[in-house]
């Protein structure tokens, strides 16, 4: 349902925050990325990489020190946030204590000097697509944290922004109801048809919920992409390791192929692996390979890792092996648990890894 | 002894406790507050003595009669009493734009101070109170040299040219009402800062978000927000400017006179004690008045605020 035409269009955008006296912070190091319409877009990125600033900058509340941001082909970069037709849902809400929530919701429509009676039928219908009919006279100490969560996303959708940001909206729910929020927001920003911009440094959140992700690490972008993309096709160690789990392998290259190689691993084992798209020759390349990509076989098969099993750790759905290589290096398996059947790998034991086919890729730096 | 012997002498040595422990506060509340209070209302009763003080036990509503009414000397007639009056609407008007100018000036300043960098903020409120540390006198004295004919303003303004006499400013309201707000209005940005250093700034970028302009933020989010901090200001600068004693002496000179100059004429030369104490019991009759009524309407409109 994503167009091809841009909503935001950000280029080369440099945000630097003085501090005392010389000091000086570059958050944004002339970032670029295109947000398409109707796109679920997610900035994704440890605390401090300049996820946050750079929708700071999109909603008005600062000003990049160089760069354009287009909104729709107009640049907005200079403008106050009240200028720009774009809603925030802030990480801790930010609801008006002073106000009900129907009062919360109809703020952006009533500062736009929409008549009262249009504001009525709006707040009913976004306190409808909430589901929260009938909270609308309470006070906003008066609700649960979810319940505010949505007065929140109400509040910004209500004026029809054509540009949704989200702080970290669901860092202050617990586990179960983040897990709603997930599905809730996804309904709502398919039913609404707004494009959303989703900051989170959570990639599970973001792998489940995103069209597009951008992977962003010391104000810069590392990788923009599907999450399979993202997920399957790294196209750096910090991408790899900072989304899921990965098995990072040293190895020489034996022989080079147009879309893969052959690889002599360190831990003693030819295998083929999948070439990055702009893939420069190197004698020693990283291999990655996902957990789950990989399987616990007998110490005797051919055509496996040989590895000491160093600890098993149960998690429910699923099983992971943590091992040691023949190199030293550590390696970890995730098993489904698809049998109620106890497996009999204990700790200390000589086992093998078996890689499946397609499963290794080698990492462009 | 039964266990429920026990229990009752428990309590009682509790209840007796409880008594002792808060009798400091009951009698501060006592002696300091409710006490002389209470002595200020049996006087504005009593006789006036013929060299101040009153007749004891010789009671009298002339003290209450004199506060609105006068008898003419002469012919014995009643008449209201103007120059009463006069003080009275004096004093309410000049406490009123007093708390009006520290509001207009405090808030500003109070906002200011709330959004600086922490470690700086101390800093600006230091300097907020160093006033305080010198006498209301010498302060208002102060005012006085900067204001008065042969003073730096005129002096100025006309070395400058700028008039050809001197600006009559001292012995007129306007001067003090500049005395009045000078010296209140660090009461009026301390407790509004107060308020304000609590204030989430994320609502502020939250209105700003919802296509609030600057001036629609101060008066839908944060002045509703502050509003305590603002009616506790109001409160602390209102009260004392409405009873003001040196300033209007010093800078309104004789003749424009506050109640409390009022009051005080009473216990000196007046020499109508009575007199004096129905006029402070006024006093605070009209302040409790207007308090009431200030806090109530402020409360309320904090809550019905929206739509």
């Amino acid at each position: 349902m994503t167009t091809d035409k841009a909503a935001i269009d950000v280029r080369g955008v440099t945000k630097i925050f003085k501090g005392h006296g010389q000091d000086e912070v570059r958050a944004l190091n002339e970032v670029s990325v295109a947000i398409r319409e109707n796109e679920f877009f997610t900035l994704l990125g440890p605390s401090g990489c300049g996820k946050t600033t750079l929708l700071r900058l999109i909603a008005g509340f600062d000003f990049p020190t160089g760069g354009q941001i287009l909104l729709y082909g107009d640049d907005i970069a200079t403008l106050p946030p009240f200028k720009r037709p774009v809603n925030t849902v802030f990480q801790n809400y930010a609801l008006f204590p002073h106000m009900t929530v129907a009062q919360n919701i109809g703020f952006g429509l009533e500062m736009l000097g929409k008549p009262k009676s249009e504001i009525q039928s709006r707040v009913a219908e976004m306190l409808k697509l909430v589901r929260m009919e009938q909270l609308a006279n309470r006070r906003t100490s008066q609700i649960s944290g979810g319940q505010q969560q949505r007065v929140a996303l109400a509040r910004a959708l209500a004026p029809r922004p054509k540009v949704l940001l989200l702080d970290e909206p669901l860092s202050a729910l617990d586990y179960k109801l983040r897990k709603d929020m997930q599905i809730e927001l996804k309904r709502l920003q398919h039913q609404t048809g707004i494009t959303f911009i989703f900051v989170t440094h959570d990639q599970e959140e973001a792998l489940t919920m995103s069209d597009r992700i951008a992977v962003m690490n010391t104000g810069n972008i590392q990788q923009i992409g599907s999450p399979r993309d993202i997920y399957d096709r790294p196209v750096n160690s910090f991408v790899a390791n900072f989304i899921g789990e990965t098995n990072f392998l040293e190895g020489t290259v034996q022989k080079l192929n147009p879309q893969h190689a052959a690889i002599r691993l360190k831990a003693g084992l030819d295998v083929a692996a999948t070439l990055p798209e702009d893939y420069k020759p190197q004698a020693t390349v990283k291999v990655v390979v996902r957990p789950e990509h990989a399987k616990i076989v007998p110490h005797s098969a051919i055509n496996v890792l040989k590895a000491t099993l160093e600890n098993i750790v149960f998690f429910g759905t699923d099983t992971h092996y943590h091992a040691k290589l023949a190199d030293g290096s550590a390696f970890m398996v995730r098993q489904q648990n698809a049998t109620v059947t106890e497996s009999n790998l204990a700790v200390g034991q000589q086992v093998g890894i078996q890689i499946a086919a397609g499963a290794a890729r080698v990492l462009k730096s | 002894m039964t266990p429920l012997e026990v229990a009752e002498r428990a309590r009682r040595t509790d209840i007796k406790d409880r008594w002792l422990l808060s009798m400091p506060a009951l009698l501060t509340i006592f002696v300091a507050a409710i006490g002389p209070l209470f002595v200020v209302l049996l006087y504005s009763f009593m006789v006036k003595g013929d060299y101040g003080d009153v007749k004891y036990w010789q009671f009298s509503s002339d003290g209450w009669f004199n506060v609105f009414l006068e008898r003419d000397i002469f012919d014995d007639t009643l008449t209201f009493a103007d120059a009463h009056v006069t003080i009275l609407w004096r004093s309410i008007k000049l406490a009123l734009l007093t708390t009006l100018i520290t509001l207009i000036l405090g808030f500003p300043t109070a906002y200011f101070i709330a959004t600086r960098e922490e470690h700086h903020r101390d800093m600006w409120l230091f300097l907020i109170t160093i006033p305080f540390w010198t006498n209301i006198l010498i302060r208002t004295f102060a005012i006085q040299e900067t204001i008065r004919n042969e003073g730096i303003i005129n002096t100025f303004l006309m070395k400058m040219n700028l008039i050809s006499s001197p600006l009559q400013i001292m012995y007129t309201d306007t001067a003090i009402l500049l005395g009045m707000a000078y010296v209140y209005l660090p009461l009026m940005v301390l407790p509004t800062y107060a308020s304000m250093e609590k204030l989430d700034f994320r609502l502020v970028e939250a209105g700003y978000d919802l296509y609030a302009t600057r001036f629609r933020v101060l008066r839908r989010i944060i002045l509703p927000l502050v509003k305590p901090g603002v009616i506790a200001g109001s409160i602390l600068v209102f009260i004392p400017a409405l009873g003001a004693y040196v300033t209007p002496r010093v800078l309104g000179g004789g003749k424009n006179m506050m109640l409390g100059n009022l009051i005080e004429l009473q216990f000196g030369q007046g020499r109508n004690w009575p007199l004096g104490s129905a006029l402070s019991i006024t006093l605070l009759v009209i302040v409790t008045i207007a308090l009431l009524f200030y806090v109530r309407n402020a409360s309320k409109t904090g809550a019905g605020h929206g739509h």
